[in-house]
């Protein structure tokens, strides 16, 4: 921007903006991992750094009963493994479509993927909850995937249709030419021409189905389907009458250890695929 | 939706006799090739689109269109879990209660103030966080990876790190007398932050896609001219990021909208903070009036579609899914 500036002076500026925003950034989940690593005796002393490392609150959640936090974690990861799964296959079948095909209805289909991606979803709470009894699906795994599936389907068909356009499909007809079979050709070229692509889409999804509350705190009852960000919320300390804020947030660091994988090690495919997904449609 | 040229299915559908039974090969579908084509051609295509995007569509569908649906009924209807045998149409009964409720209309009032407030200072700390991670010299990587934690860390977790933070025993930021999370507008303040902790990075990350569409020799043209930097931002890249802006406008209002998550955990909707959302889950799940929170529902499902009706006269024919979208 500023081409009159010194470059000493230039690097220094840029230096203490990035100092800016990484303590931005990493503030309350500092904080989190903070509070989960002082000692129960320590937990109130209010000093941002703990003073002593202590990991009793991780030998709490994980020695306590199942359903305080082992079965809400084994839920979260089974639904957003399972709902992520279908949305992308889902996802991937009608972005090809989107990118490829040529049919009347496209515009409405993606109209309505766009509809649903802001929809108010506490809107679909009461009649959910009174279906889904009907049906026997609430509490139950398949009537939580069920409506992360939904709303996850159409930031699935966004991003996938911006890759999928993105690729270049005469690659296809020159591997055949060559005399690949349609199989090798899709195989071969296509595949990995796309996987990126499906691959970036799968990590968004993972992330929106990992993070809901609203849906999981409403069609659940019991641990057998409450996922952990629901769990939180009813979260006690080991015995009743003891404070969980240092068993709730070992928890809390627990579940935001997969995001900060997936951060550091995808970011480039993050962005890419947050940014032509969103704004390219 | 196409943005480069004509769609290349089509081509190759229409012009070449060749590519056609690899097409339909490729289908899997083993039909027999038509010759004669064209229209054949064209039918398959189109059987295979809405084959192919006929399972998304069912669960889009079931999952939402009839559940609204379903919800217009049950608003229309006295429909209280605790009293089931109580059931009985009564019309806009439900409607008139809510609308004449002052709970309702606190909640509605919140909720936008907070929309408006948190969506306000996203764009501007946005746009600034955009210009950070498009120009960075110095570790632009590094500043686009910590960004990315806000936006997936589940939200529920980084709303109980604030609740911590100001909690009146743990907190760092209060001394043994404040509890700021018992009076209401520190509490909405507190809620704004957590808000727009949360979702700045997401807004940055739409604006720098636009950012990305402002040509640098634009820029240097204008400087040449004499443009000083105010200028060139005013003058030149917001221009061209309009429709980026807008789409990002359009996302986080309605999504903020829907703001449920950080009020659950700060203040359990205490003190006058509850959202929409949040008075109607309260309704539903802990009051199991469906016949309320049915009503409550449609209204906020009213209320997103007038949002969105208004931002999208405003985009034009630059609204996501249009025909020149993406185009300049």
């Amino acid at each position: 921007m500023a081409i009159l500036q010194s470059p000493a002076g230039k690097k220094t500026a840029w230096t203490l903006v990035d100092i800016f925003v990484i303590v931005y950034a990493l503030f309350p989940v500092l904080w989190i991992l903070s509070l989960s690593l002082k000692s129960s005796e320590t937990l109130a002393d209010k000093s941002f750094f703990p003073t002593d490392i202590s990991f009793e609150h991780y030998e709490t959640i994980f020695s306590a009963d199942v359903s305080l936090f082992i079965r809400p974690l084994i839920n979260s990861i089974g639904i957003s493994v399972i709902a992520t799964l279908i949305a992308v296959v889902f996802g991937t079948m009608a972005a090809y479509a989107i990118a490829r095909l040529d049919f009347p209805g496209k515009r409405a289909l993606v109209g309505v993927s766009l509809l649903i991606a802001m929809f108010p979803q506490i809107s679909l709470i009461s009649p959910l909850f009174e279906m889904e009894r009907a049906l026997g699906l609430f509490d139950t795994w398949p009537g939580l995937i069920l409506p992360f599936v939904t709303f996850a389907l159409p930031l699935a068909i966004y991003t996938l249709s911006a890759f999928f356009r993105e690729i270049p499909w005469e690659l296809e007809k020159a591997a055949k030419m060559d005399g690949a079979t349609p199989g090798q050709a899709f195989r071969k070229v296509i595949a990995p021409l796309a996987a990126p692509g499906v691959f970036t889409t799968a990590i968004l999804v993972f992330i929106f189905c990992w993070n809901d509350f609203l849906f999981a705190i409403s069609l659940t009852s019991t641990e057998n389907a409450r996922t952990v960000p629901a769990a939180l919320a009813f979260f006690t300390g080991a015995s009743q009458f003891e404070t969980p804020t240092g068993s709730l947030s070992a928890a809390a660091v627990i579940i935001t250890i997969p995001i900060i994988v997936f951060v550091l090690f995808f970011q480039r495919r993050i962005v890419a695929g947050l940014t032509s997904g969103a704004v390219k449609g | 939706m196409t943005t480069q040229g004509p769609n290349p299915a089509e081509t190759a559908a229409g012009s070449t006799a060749v590519a056609e039974p690899a097409e339909d090969a490729k289908r899997g579908n083993g039909k027999k090739n038509g010759k004669s084509a064209l229209s054949e051609g064209k039918r398959a295509e189109r059987r295979l689109a809405w084959l192919l995007c006929a399972p998304a569509v069912i669960v889009m569908v079931a999952v939402t269109a009839w559940p609204i649906i379903y919800s217009l009924w049950l608003s229309l209807q006295r429909y209280d879990l605790r009293f089931p045998d109580d059931t009985e149409f009564v019309g806009l009964d439900n409607y008139v209660a809510v609308l004449s409720s002052g709970y309702w209309w606190t909640a509605f009032g919140v909720t936008l103030a907070i929309t408006v407030v948190s969506v306000a200072i996203e764009l501007v700390l946005g746009m600034v966080l955009a210009l950070v991670m498009h120009r960075a010299l110095v570790g632009r990587g590094l500043v686009r990876t910590v960004s990315l934690i806000p936006y997936g860390i589940v939200t529920v977790v980084a709303a109980f790190s604030w609740y911590f933070a100001w909690d009146q025993v743990y907190g760092y930021f209060t001394g043994p007398d404040d509890a700021p999370l018992t009076q209401t507008i520190p509490s909405l303040l507190i809620i704004v932050l957590a808000e727009v902790w949360k979702t700045t990075p997401f807004m940055a990350l739409l604006l720098m896609a636009g950012l990305a569409l402002v040509p640098d020799d634009l820029l240097k043209a204008a400087a040449m001219d004499g443009a000083n930097a105010w200028q060139r931002f005013t003058k030149v890249m917001l221009p061209v990021m309009k429709p980026a802006i807008l789409v990002a406008l359009l996302f986080r209002t309605l999504d903020a909208f829907r703001i449920f998550d950080n009020i659950f955990v700060l203040t359990k909707g205490q003190n006058d903070t509850s959202s929409v959302s949040m008075i109607t889950y309260n309704n539903l799940i802990k009051g199991l009036n469906l016949g309320i929170g049915a009503t409550m529902s449609v209204l906020i499902f009213i209320s997103v579609a007038i949002i969105a009706f208004v931002f999208i006269k405003l985009f034009g024919t630059a609204a996501p899914g249009s025909d020149t979208e993406g185009r300049r």
